[in-house]
């Protein structure tokens, strides 16, 4: 059982559009029985704080192409993308790169 | 850059997940930050390096900016055109040697009006922009885009261009720029800046008009970017500058080539996406950010702090679908991925492209779109599929074989498109286009003979009568009249001409 995690997500490049236009969002990731990876984390958010079209976001259990993750400033894919682990106090960034966001 | 040994093939395959701790393939020590092509991983420093070095590789390798030159960069608030802003203030803090040695000034063309923003949502985008651009010290102007209906028609005339300076002349010019005060330009100049004027609520009115008399988004698309372009052009020449900088950044000239081909502007190509255009004549566009794919630019602009400002476009969550450009850009994307070389070789496809046709400065001004300032690419043959294109539509448009009688007043047609107010007029121009609901009508179709092949397309899709026509900006409709008779004039006179190379 893994311990609930504080994370900061943050939109940009138009990402936030679809989030209200809130770029910086503090939140925690309830405990639950595995540890939260990054795919976890996609289905937590389209579930808790995209307000609407989750096609301009997510793409099967990636994000849409065009959009950037940054896990601590680093690419994700030096991470492992989606199997990297979500560490309490993560900082995770989307941003668009889609002309008009 | 061209490197010989250059990979861009990476394993179709997913490669193995690296490790969280793998290093820097430059400089092997650091912690690597960035993945930028499959496989090379930077770390910070070597990322800024490798970024910076670039841009002075890209103009540096083209040498068509002269020292001392005034260089306007084109400004949207978007991730591109701010990292450009920022490479330049970076080349011009540099050491002598590797200095940039132009004079830059910044422009940003407010288009709030035309995508339906708000009055506060400008202001505050104009702020944010103004705050980014004092900050530089360049000299700015911030121009609403609702000025491009007060142009005057001599910004759709190329100008004369100055002489072709040699590439001997780009070196002593550099010479000469070093041996004589190197510190002349660099003293702290006045930073003059040009503040957005109030906009008339009518003008915002008649550029929603224009832009809402297009029907489908991939044209609104289209008249917008002809439309900045020009206010651009216009702002260079009034301002001084001679040559425009713009953002284009590689993954955007990916897109733009593949829709410009499906937009029919393939004759356009090379000018549309090429490092510099010269269709302005004096004006030269130049593109300096198109070694830089768009995941690059964001990882700059995030890690070294690049200010930008979002502004929503024409197509901001709107579906795939919605224009062909959208739908382009969502294609390139998605190949790009599975296949992480599909932009690159798409961008590099575009580098070999040439117009065969005559030097730009030879060409007189009728031989150019009126919109895009392209040579006509409509003087095709008869077997072509253009005129094939033409027969089609006009046989499609005549109803009835009584529409095309020689004397077609007598009974005008029930075209489907004629007003019934207009019913009595509509016979008389029946022959010359078939489609038509005012007398007016040849004028527009004058107007579409101005045209090159993709631009007519985006006219055709704002209606075919005259109504919609007349929303376009005046210089463009004045500029089509003096041409109009000029050629009326060329007609008239043409048994007196020794020869038709002769007229100028």
């Amino acid at each position: 059982m893994a311990a609930p995690i504080a994370i900061h997500l943050e939109f940009g490049g138009g990402a936030e559009l679809l989030f209200d236009g809130v770029k910086e969002h503090h939140v925690t990731l309830p405990s639950q029985s595995q540890p939260w990876d990054v795919k976890q984390l996609l289905v937590w958010i389209q579930r808790n704080l995209l307000k609407e079209r989750p096609e301009l976001f997510v793409q099967g259990d990636s994000v849409r192409p065009g959009i950037l993750v940054l896990i601590n400033d680093a690419d994700w894919e030096l991470m492992g993308e989606l199997d990297y682990q979500l560490q309490d106090q993560d900082n995770v960034v989307f941003i668009s790169t889609l002309h008009g966001g | 850059m061209c490197q010989v040994d250059e990979d861009y093939h990476g394993p179709l395959q997913r490669a193995e997940v690296p490790s969280v701790s793998k290093k820097c393939v430059k400089c092997k020590e650091a912690t690597a930050a960035v993945v930028i092509r499959a496989g090379d991983a930077y770390c910070r420093g070597c990322f800024k390096e490798y970024f910076i070095h670039k841009f002075r590789a890209m103009l540096g390798k083209n040498r068509v900016i002269f020292p001392g030159e005034k260089v306007l960069l084109a400004v949207s608030g978007g991730p591109s055109s701010c990292s450009m802003l920022r490479q330049v203030q970076e080349g011009l803090s540099h050491n002598a040697h590797k200095k940039l040695r132009f004079l830059p000034g910044v422009v940003f063309i407010d288009e709030g009006g035309a995508v339906g923003q708000s009055v506060e949502e400008r202001q505050r985008t104009v702020a944010e922009l103004h705050a980014v651009f004092k900050a530089t010290s360049f000299p700015f102007h911030m121009v609403p885009l609702e000025q491009v209906l007060d142009l005057p028609s001599s910004v759709v005339v190329t100008a004369a261009s100055p002489s072709e300076r040699a590439a001997s002349a780009y070196k002593a010019a550099v010479d000469h720029f070093i041996q004589s005060d190197t510190t002349s330009c660099v003293t702290p100049r006045q930073q003059e800046e040009t503040l957005l004027p109030d906009v008339q609520e009518s003008h915002t009115h008649s550029l929603q008009q224009l832009i809402g008399s297009a029907k489908t988004l991939t044209a609104k698309e289209e008249l917008l970017n002809t439309l900045r372009q020009h206010l651009l052009v216009h702002t260079a020449r009034t301002e001084g500058y001679s040559k425009v900088m713009l953002g284009d950044n590689c993954t955007r000239l990916a897109v733009k080539l593949l829709s410009s081909i499906s937009l029919g502007r393939g004759a356009q190509l090379a000018q549309d996406t090429g490092f510099s255009d010269s269709r302005y004549g004096d004006i030269m566009l130049l593109r300096p950010m198109t070694e830089y794919s768009a995941k690059e630019i964001a990882y700059y602009n995030r890690m070294f702090r690049v200010p930008a400002v979002f502004t929503a476009s024409l197509d901001t969550r709107t579906a795939d679908k919605s224009s062909i450009q959208h739908l382009t850009e969502s294609f390139v994307i998605k190949l790009q991925a599975d296949f992480p070389s599909t932009v690159s070789t798409i961008y590099r496809t575009s580098e070999k492209l040439q117009t065969a046709c005559r030097s730009s400065s030879t060409e007189e001004c009728w031989d150019r779109c009126l919109l895009c300032v392209c040579a006509l690419d409509t003087a095709a043959e008869n077997a072509s599929a253009f005129k094939a294109t033409l027969i089609s539509e006009q046989l499609s448009q005549s109803k009835s074989p009584k529409a095309t009688r020689p004397n077609p007043e007598s009974t005008a047609p029930a075209g489907q498109c004629c007003s019934p107010a207009g019913g009595g007029d509509c016979g008389k121009a029946a022959s010359d286009g078939g489609c038509c609901s005012s007398a007016k009508a040849p004028e527009t179709a004058h107007l579409r003979s101005l045209l090159c092949y993709s631009c007519q397309l985006t006219i055709k899709d704002m209606g075919s009568n005259q109504s919609s026509v007349e929303h376009l900006p005046q210089y463009i409709l004045s500029e089509a009249q003096r041409r109009r008779r000029r050629s009326q004039m060329r007609q008239e006179i043409r048994d007196f001409l020794l020869d038709e190379a002769d007229e100028g």
